[in-house]
């Protein structure tokens, strides 16, 4: 059922539909298409009578841009009604005691929650087969993958199983997702939405933002989950985003950034040739393009995994089986349940990023690499500040090639680490990025690009994207989906 | 960096976790090869940088301590593996 949710919204207000039938209607769905797709771990059975309440607040008066939307939440947002499971055997089960703010905010806006969606375990990952409750299908080619770790979010709202998700961006966990399944996503300034209750993978670039069809739904959903919150001590004081001023097309004396040493060797030509096309689209709504070059490029990636895996391995202490998740059935003493109930209960890419990390931290070595890692951040900090000194925005493709097939991406983990060339610099930095959807290759498989402001600029970020989408229409084509999976098709290409 | 069998070891002694022989082989292989690639940040001199471990600057927040309801027992024992009166039962810890 594919619609926006300002579609919806419309619907609601002029009496065609209610949120109870909405909701419904996407429950519907999903039974008819997740058992292809497996973009959610677990249903709100509640939903209807959830939207029903809401149903009764909007006779009442309740206003506001998601009051009546049902949304997919990514499942490492905590939810007191719904398991929260990181998509890992550690947490398979395990209920919070309490809601995530974001979850909170979305409740009294209104906004109805379906599930919580499928995730590379505990985030790491960029193709959400990692994940321990089974890997999730591209709905552009079954056969691919989604993109990650956000991969069940984007593929609930590229399928019509809901309009608008939560994802949780680390190192481009939502900005690539969008780019393989044709949507457009948001990874907020570090501080602008509050991490209470996002389950921590890598705790100084964690960032929840929202995933939907189009700019202006994820305006929506940022202006609702975003705010200072006194629960999450990294958060930003005085956010309040008012994107209504930037849903316009006037880009006159917006100067955006193209780093040519992004466009090199590396990236697939049908992506470089959408991101040029996008520029000249730029240039046409009345926004001026630089070419530049982007120092420090080829240092973020190890930077990045030295960094977002030493607090990994930190964060990832707590999982002791003791005080929740799982736990083995047999051990024999303290140590025993520790070991056992690790080793059993994370996944091989979860460990390995728990080695790294604490390798990087271990005694000789943490100035090598943690120190290391942590001063080629404050060099790219710099770079990225030398660009926004001259341009409102950079303008960048996603990833280097469109969605890889199943089971491809796995085996090697370097070359997985370095698709993630970039995603993760914003991620150092703390800077907002948006994605959206610029072009399809040749084989039907969408192409994404990005664009990159200094801290706090989604306003302007918001105006670059809705103004493209009003001139372009990638971002209103939709897949067409499968009921059952065509297994002898699958079964020839592995014989191939 | 080269990551031998003995360090594969001696890391995961520190990460509290147990690596199958396979798991081991794997893991060596592949920290090695993820280190060697990182070793490209040793090729920027970064002896006058200031290392960046936070970028959103705030430091220290406080708050006035004030009396506030907090999560009922029963939530917070509601996922454990084994509870006694009221409390998380561990193994024993202390010979």
């Amino acid at each position: 059922m594919q619609q926006t949710a300002k579609e919806l919204k419309a619907a609601l207000a002029q009496g065609k539909t209610t949120a109870a039938a909405a909701t419904a209607a996407y429950l519907e769905e999903i039974s008819k298409y997740d058992g292809v797709y497996h973009a959610y771990n677990s249903i709100n059975t509640a939903a209807v009578e959830d939207a029903a309440r809401v149903d009764e607040r909007l006779a009442e008066g309740l206003t506001g841009l998601l009051a009546g939307v049902p949304i997919a939440i990514k499942d490492n947002i905590a939810t007191e009604n719904l398991p929260t499971t990181c998509s890992s055997r550690i947490l398979e089960g395990f209920m919070s005691p309490y809601n995530a703010t974001v979850i909170e905010k979305l409740a009294e806006a209104g906004a109805v929650i379906l599930g919580k969606a499928n995730m590379d375990e505990f985030a790491m990952g960029s193709t959400t087969e990692t994940s321990y409750t089974g890997i999730t299908r591209n709905p552009w080619d079954e056969n691919r993958v989604p993109g990650g770790s956000s991969g069940g979010s984007a593929a609930a709202v590229a399928a019509g199983l809901a309009p608008v998700a939560l994802g949780s961006d680390t190192g481009g966990s939502i900005r690539q997702p969008c780019a393989y399944c044709g949507l457009t996503g948001i990874k907020p300034t570090y501080g602008a939405v509050s991490r209470y209750g996002l389950l921590a993978y890598g705790s100084s670039l964690d960032q929840i933002g929202p995933i939907a069809h189009n700019v202006e739904d994820c305006a929506a959903v940022l202006s609702v989950i975003a705010g200072y919150d006194e629960k999450d001590s990294t958060s930003a004081e005085g956010v309040q985003f008012d994107f209504a001023a930037a849903l316009n097309d006037d880009l006159r004396g917006k100067k955006i950034g193209l780093p040519t040493n992004y466009l090199g060797e590396g990236l697939n030509p049908e992506i470089r040739a959408a991101i040029l096309a996008a520029c000249e689209k730029f240039t046409e709504l009345g926004a001026e393009i630089e070419e530049f070059e982007m120092p420090m490029m080829e240092y973020a990636v190890p930077a990045y995994y030295i960094i977002a895996s030493a607090e990994a391995s930190s964060n990832l202490q707590r999982y002791d089986g003791i005080k929740y998740g799982y736990h083995p059935e047999s051990f024999t003493d303290l140590e025993d349940l520790y070991l056992t109930t690790r080793s059993e209960g994370f996944g091989f890419e979860v460990k390995r990023r728990i080695m790294l990390g604490t390798f990087a931290l271990s005694s000789g070595y943490y100035d090598a690499y943690y120190q290391k890692a942590l001063k080629v951040r404050t060099l790219i900090r710099q770079a990225f500040d030398a660009a926004f000194a001259k341009y409102d925005a950079i303008i960048s493709p996603v990833a280097p090639t469109t969605a890889p097939r199943l089971g491809e991406s796995l085996s090697d983990p370097l070359a997985m680490y370095l698709s993630d060339i970039y995603t993760v610099s914003v991620n150092l930095i703390g800077i907002p990025a948006i994605a959206l959807p610029c072009g399809f290759d040749s084989e039907n498989m969408p192409i994404g690009m990005q664009l990159l402001g200094k801290a706090m600029s989604e306003e302007t970020l918001v105006n670059l994207g809705y103004a493209y989408q009003q001139h372009t229409d990638w971002h209103l084509r939709t897949p067409e989906l499968k009921t059952e999976l065509n297994t002898e098709i699958e079964m020839q290409k592995e014989a191939e | 960096m080269e990551i031998d069998a003995k360090m594969v070891e001696y890391v995961a002694e520190l990460s509290k976790l147990r690596l199958s022989e396979d798991e081991k082989v794997l893991m060596q292989q592949d920290l090695t090869r993820v280190l060697q690639y990182m070793d490209i940040l040793n090729s920027l001199d970064t002896s006058a940088v200031q290392p960046l471990t936070h970028v959103s600057g705030v430091e220290n927040v406080l708050r006035e301590d004030v009396a506030a309801g907090s999560f009922g027992r029963d939530k917070i024992l509601q996922n454990a593996i084994a509870v006694e009166d009221g409390c998380f039962k561990v193994p024993q810890t202390v010979e």
